[in-house]
């Protein structure tokens, strides 16, 4: 019998049962909520009469709609309150533990769950939220649901989910300088185009993956989704069981507990002999700094090479003109008007280090408004520990407190309409971080460096 | 849910590809706590300019009547939220065709009643060109023959569906209910994964 994936072991692992020529029941071990996509299912589960099957297993926070500046106010926007409060009371109706604004453990629902340890190897997790395949960096099957699937969960602990296909993705070799797990995975993503992993479950793996930082790891597999992917994993190692080791919802360390979990950890890989439906080779030395000139996340080139033409592709021409930028012409070079640090891809407290390192003893450029937003509470606080905000006020940076932000722009922070602004976060659709805002998606170090200069400059020639 | 009829109307041609759910429904509409109203703020963007006024040249704002959306490939990327599927809805389709959809979309639609139908990117652009030439060209869908054809032409494909989802659909069934059922085998489950 030829071997499995670690998608297939944790997949059927967890299969309740299977519908003749339909979907599979599958059990679900974590649920992660917040308070934009749950609270029609709260209502629809109250409607039927049904009950939260199992709160325990249930954890919330609220992030996509928070401010990020004077967070112990009340909050200014009356829909934005209402929403916060709704999800407030149905945490407190239905006896799910809630990390709400003011909690030390409050964050982006996908850099709590691993900081809190609720992120472990081998499990099912789900969220109302199309960037939980960032779970799956430590080899959990992770992925984002809708709210008619939350209210599933909510009643039944179990999804009914057609199994995808598997896709593993190698990237072998070693990272130049300035070159960061963001940029593997705006690689990729331009290589294999924005619905190339439609249908598939994706394994990353290949030594420039092993060799990422937990960190790093998650950066990739959370912009899985901007592939099409299901979800995005890597098997768990050394690097992940440490990382997992002593958080609050891990096993105590050194108990009975965490020594059968980690043995069973231990057997999460995919099989010598296991096949993929599909499989993509990538070599760490063809990539650079990555940036996107376009409005999906697939629009990424080198940072130092010319814009690709439309070619009478309308849709391609669309997105240039959104943009106002030319097919053929350079990206170095191009003034920006914005820096955004922060979501769930690039808010924790590596994040923060990278960009203060870099930014350290210089000022922003006069024409750049910079802000550099945490992931979580803890990242905060890890972040003044270390003084990191000290570096970042001193280069004129500023540093607010945790949530969403101007990654989908629900709350206050808006990049303003014809304004560029580079981002450290996963997607660069239209109006995505306010209506008729031009986003360009790079890594932590980019973005810092472009603050820093103004334009779009390559981390390699800074660092030099 | 409603059970899925057979459809025969008029269709919105949108042929642009990756339509991605931020602009279906953008995310400062998310505030709400219930599922109606969502197709006011459809395509919002595309809709109406910045002070409100309509984008007189963009295809929501010049058909009537029309249940069928036709959108280019990977239709519905992006963002999980189901608001997108409600604003569809909600504004009146009940189907969306292209040539691919992105998963999430895909399940979201067909959890709120509207049917994603996938062609052949070659009778994608049959479509497209039909409604071209007549804008008041009928398209039919037959769900129960999994059938989609242009009434003018009787030129047809034949669509995929799980065999599930299809009575479903048909028969206006949903998955909560059907998941509630199995809540002993559910936690047999469980005991039998804590053991």
């Amino acid at each position: 019998m030829a071997g499995k994936t670690l998608f297939d072991k944790i997949w059927d692992a967890h299969v309740v049962e299977t519908i003749k020529d339909g979907p599979q029941v599958v059990y679900i071990d974590r649920h992660l909520i917040h308070e934009v996509t749950s609270p029609q299912a709260f209502a629809g589960m109250e409607k039927r009469g049904a009950s939260l099957f199992r709160p325990k297993q249930t954890i919330a926070t609220a992030d996509h709609n928070v401010p990020t500046k004077n967070q112990h106010l009340p909050i200014q926007d009356p829909l934005s309150k209402t929403q916060v409060d709704k999800l407030i009371e149905n945490c407190a109706n239905h006896g799910v533990e809630l990390y709400g604004l003011g909690h030390p453990n409050q964050g982006i629902v996908h850099v709590i769950g691993p900081e809190l340890g609720i992120t472990q190897p081998g499990l099912t997790m789900v969220c109302g939220d199309s960037h939980t395949s960032t779970h799956g960096a430590f080899g959990s099957i992770a992925f984002g649901i809708g709210t008619s699937e939350v209210e599933q969960v909510f009643s039944t602990q179990c999804i009914l989910q057609i199994k995808p296909k598997t896709m593993r993705i190698n990237v072998e070799g070693e990272l130049a300088k300035g070159v960061g797990a963001k940029d593997i995975i705006l690689f990729i993503i331009s290589q294999i185009s924005t619905s190339g992993g439609t249908g598939y479950f994706v394994e990353f793996a290949g030594s420039a993956i092993r060799n990422l930082s937990m960190e790093g790891r998650m950066t990739v597999c959370n912009m899985s989704i901007e592939m099409g992917a299901r979800g995005g994993m890597i098997a768990p190692d050394e690097l992940t069981f440490a990382y997992v080791k002593g958080r609050d919802f891990a096993p105590p360390a050194g108990g009975d507990d965490w020594g059968r979990k980690l043995a069973s950890w231990k057997k999460l890989y995919t099989d010598e002999d296991a096949v993929f439906d599909k499989e993509r080779n990538f070599s760490a030395a063809d990539i650079g700094p990555m940036i996107t000139y376009g409005t999906n996340p697939s629009m990424g080139v080198g940072i130092d090479q010319a814009l690709p033409s439309a070619n009478g592709d309308q849709s391609f021409a669309k997105a240039l003109d959104y943009m106002q930028f030319k097919g053929g012409k350079p990206i170095l070079g191009k003034e920006i008007d914005f820096v955004f640090i922060g979501s769930c891809t690039n808010s924790r407290i590596e994040d923060l280090r990278e960009v203060a390192f870099i930014v350290k003893g210089h000022q922003k450029a006069d024409n750049i408004t910079a802000w550099i937003v945490p992931g979580s509470k803890r990242v905060e606080e890890q972040a003044k520990q270390e003084g990191i905000d000290k570096i970042l006020e001193e280069a004129g940076f500023e540093l607010r407190e945790p949530g969403c932000s101007a990654c989908l722009a629900m709350n206050e922070d808006k990049i303003p309409a014809g304004k560029y602004c580079v981002s450290t976060s996963n997607r660069n659709f239209e109006g995505r971080q306010g209506p008729g805002s031009r986003t360009l998606l790079a890594s932590p170090a980019t973005a810092a460096v472009a603050a820093i200069t103004g334009k779009i400059t390559d981390v390699r020639q800074f660092l030099n | 849910m409603e059970a899925f009829k057979k459809i025969l109307s008029k269709t919105a041609p949108l042929p642009l590809e990756n339509v991605d759910t931020d602009q279906v429904i953008p995310a400062r509409f998310l505030k709400a706590t219930t599922r109606e109203g969502f197709g006011e703020n459809l395509f919002r963007d595309w809709r109406f300019n910045t002070d409100g006024s309509v984008k007189e040249d963009f295809v929501l704002n010049n058909v009537t009547e029309a249940t069928i959306l036709l959108a280019g490939k990977n239709f519905g990327c992006g963002s999980s939220r189901e608001h997108a599927a409600w604003a569809i809805h909600d504004f009146g389709f009940k189907v969306v065709v292209s040539s691919f959809f992105a998963d999430i979309f895909k399940n979201n639609a067909l959890n709120n009643g509207v049917l994603p139908v996938q062609v052949s990117s070659e009778f994608l652009q049959q479509l497209f060109d039909a409604v071209e030439q007549n804008p008041e060209q009928k398209i039919a869908v037959d769900l129960e023959d999994q059938l989609i054809s242009i009434e003018e032409t009787s030129k047809s494909e034949s669509f995929e569906i799980n065999a599930y989802k299809k009575h479903c659909l048909l028969n206006g069934l949903d998955d909560i209910d059907f998941l509630i059922s199995k809540k002993k085998e559910i936690e047999e489950f469980e005991n039998k994964a804590i053991a």
